[in-house]
């Protein structure tokens, strides 16, 4: 196998290049998948028969609890190719995306506390599921403070890409604990292996959203490690070469 | 991959599958307490001590609701299909409860073997429906909306 490319995206220099357009991209995708989802899924999606249009918060809570665990899935792998491998840009990934992945679980825990109240009858309950988000909204917190707690920048990514290892064993605890124990949050709505138990016109509007936190999530860490790249080689030529097309020196 | 890199992947892998079994023996040690609620087969079974504020969850039986007329006090049986337990609560009920509903009820078990309930939450599944597919099906025969009562 041909690991060239892989390699080549472990270059700043090659990285900071090749997402300089592909960043409006992410952009632009996630303003059209956003709108488009949120007026679909808010206005024009039927209410459910059941829960009648309080349903409708659907649409922000499961793409938000989704990409908060993508983000860590995502963090935990990147953090073990940057211990292995010893790649920068793959710590630069852990220390970017875990502030994002933090507001993200913060989303998914306030929206699930509005929609609990008028379905459920109560703001929280201590079950399995809400209390495994909660620990993984502490996770992120953790990974945060430990980062900006450590001065030398390499002990610093080393120690924050462990923990990212340790705390993704919570990812299969999140995922599963609706059918490991009794909880009051229902089981998964969609999964890989079956059909969405949610009529076709009420789902469609929810992937696109999922689909635009994705693209969301992508924007947000492109320009964070973007930034974060020119502030660590603010010395090499290159960056000095960028800048001053940008006459900004 | 160099043999420096194997090592690291290894060390990588061992961290991730040590604290996996680590979190796995603790959860498991823990099972009982990380369930939610009691189905009415572990309260018939005389797993639940009397006195002691537990939570009974399961299926509202269909018929078995009764509200007196002058109070909020009502009283139901909840089945998970292999127990039946009655349960008595004054308050008001959350707006998804129906019969045929699956709810979970926060209580203390008594002698005669009712929950009186303190708190009455309703559960829902993972299925949405719009009305107008409800009512189709309904028409075609089939019941609608009758919870799977999963866990």
């Amino acid at each position: 196998m041909n690991w060239t490319w892989f390699h080549k995206w472990g270059s700043p220099k090659w990285f900071f290049q090749k997402t300089e357009s592909l960043i409006y991209w992410f952009g632009f995708l996630a303003l059209i998948f956003l709108v488009v989802g949120l007026v679909w899924g808010l206005a024009f999606a039927p209410e459910d028969f059941k829960q009648g249009n309080s349903f409708r918060i659907f649409y922000i809570h499961v793409p938000s609890a989704i990409l908060a665990q993508s983000i860590f899935l995502a963090m935990a792998i990147s953090a073990a190719v940057g211990l292995i491998w010893r790649m920068k840009l793959a710590h630069v990934f852990v220390e970017t995306a875990a502030p994002i992945g933090a507001s993200i679980t913060l989303l998914a825990l306030l929206t699930g506390a509005i929609w609990g109240k008028p379905t459920w009858g109560t703001w929280w309950v201590w079950d399995a599921r809400l209390t495994s988000t909660l620990i993984q909204f502490f996770l992120y917190l953790g990974i945060i403070s430990l980062h900006q707690s450590i001065e030398n920048r390499d002990t610093a990514s080393k120690a924050t890409a462990i923990a990212c290892l340790v705390g993704v064993v919570n990812l299969p605890i999140i995922k599963f604990s609706v059918n490991w124990w009794n909880t009051l949050h229902q089981p998964a709505t969609f999964t890989l292996t079956e059909s969405p138990a949610m009529a076709t016109e009420m789902w469609v509007p929810g992937l696109i959203m999922v689909l635009g936190f994705y693209m969301l999530f992508a924007y947000l860490v492109t320009l964070r490690m973007r930034s974060e790249i020119l502030e660590r080689e603010k010395g090499s030529a290159w960056v000095k070469a960028y800048l001053e097309k940008l006459n900004v020196l | 991959m160099r043999p420096i890199r194997k090592r690291r992947l290894q060390l990588v892998l061992l961290l991730v599958a040590g604290v996996g079994i680590t979190v796995g023996i603790a959860l498991m040690a823990l099972q009982q307490n990380l369930n939610l609620f009691y189905s009415p087969a572990q309260i018939v079974a005389g797993e639940v001590e009397q006195g002691v504020t537990i939570r009974a969850g399961g299926l509202v039986v269909p018929g078995s609701v009764e509200r007196d007329p002058n109070s909020l006090m009502a009283e139901f049986e909840v089945t998970d299909y292999q127990g039946y337990v009655t349960i008595r609560y004054n308050g008001i009920l959350p707006d998804l409860f129906a019969e045929g509903q699956g709810i979970i009820a926060i209580g203390e078990l008594g002698e005669d073997m009712v929950v009186t309930a303190d708190q009455v939450l309703a559960k829902h599944d993972e299925e949405y429906m719009p009305p107008e597919l409800v009512k189709a099906i309904e028409e075609a025969g089939h019941p609608a909306g009758a919870d799977q009562y999963s866990n």
